[in-house]
């Protein structure tokens, strides 16, 4: 899953059956410090966001099982949450790579 | 399943409702010392992690129903285990390298 913000929408008056109906929007792929991260990609909305809205959105099979009503539809992204906060530590707090031998973590 | 930390939590009082009572976590992929950093990504809280602890994410969709018990969930990344450690074996003992 990943972070996205509205860019905009999207209207498509010839839609594949079991998509009527459902809203479109353009969004940007963000990373944890919101900046973009590959080009400008389109969604379907199941939570109502609007646009300038940071969203969390998910990839693959499960956005189409995001969806209200019909499963088997062919989408491959889908807005399942709009973000009201999003604490992220600084870049260097934790240790991110590891060492060979035994790392401990607690 | 990959190994991660994590770095951060997202508060989203509208979600769908398979995201519903579970925290949404931002997890960084942890790395050997000499690859580049992979992308974070948001990963579905299933065992009660914080910020700051190494964690075991589920990175597929049919894993993430598997965990989350629900056969239509619209998960792909869940946390399914806290890492207490990991060994790592000298790269020059490994036959094959």
């Amino acid at each position: 899953m990943l972070l996205g913000r509205v860019h905009g929408t999207a209207v498509c008056t010839l839609k594949y059956p079991g998509t009527e109906g459902l809203k479109l929007l353009v969004v940007q792929p963000l990373n944890k410090k919101l900046e973009p991260v590959g080009p400008l990609q389109v969604a379907a909305d199941v939570v109502q966001a609007g646009v300038g809205d940071l969203c969390v959105m998910v990839r693959s099979r499960e956005a189409a099982l995001a969806l209200p009503d019909v499963k088997f539809v062919p989408i491959d992204l889908a807005l399942v949450g709009i973000v009201d906060e999003l604490a992220v530590t600084a870049e260097d707090t934790f240790e991110l790579t590891m060492q060979p031998g035994w790392n401990h973590f607690t | 399943m990959i190994l991660g930390k994590v770095v951060g939590t997202v508060v989203t009082t509208i979600s769908h409702q398979d995201y519903k009572h579970r925290r949404l976590l931002v997890v960084q992929p942890l790395g050997l010392p000499d690859e580049s950093p992979s992308e974070d990504f948001i990963a579905l809280d299933n065992t009660q992690a914080g910020i700051g602890d190494t964690v075991l994410v589920n990175r597929e969709g049919n894993g993430a129903r598997q965990a989350l018990k629900n056969p239509d969930a619209c998960v792909v990344s869940v946390i399914v285990g806290i890492v207490d450690s990991v060994y790592l074996a000298e790269t020059g003992a490994d036959p094959l390298h």
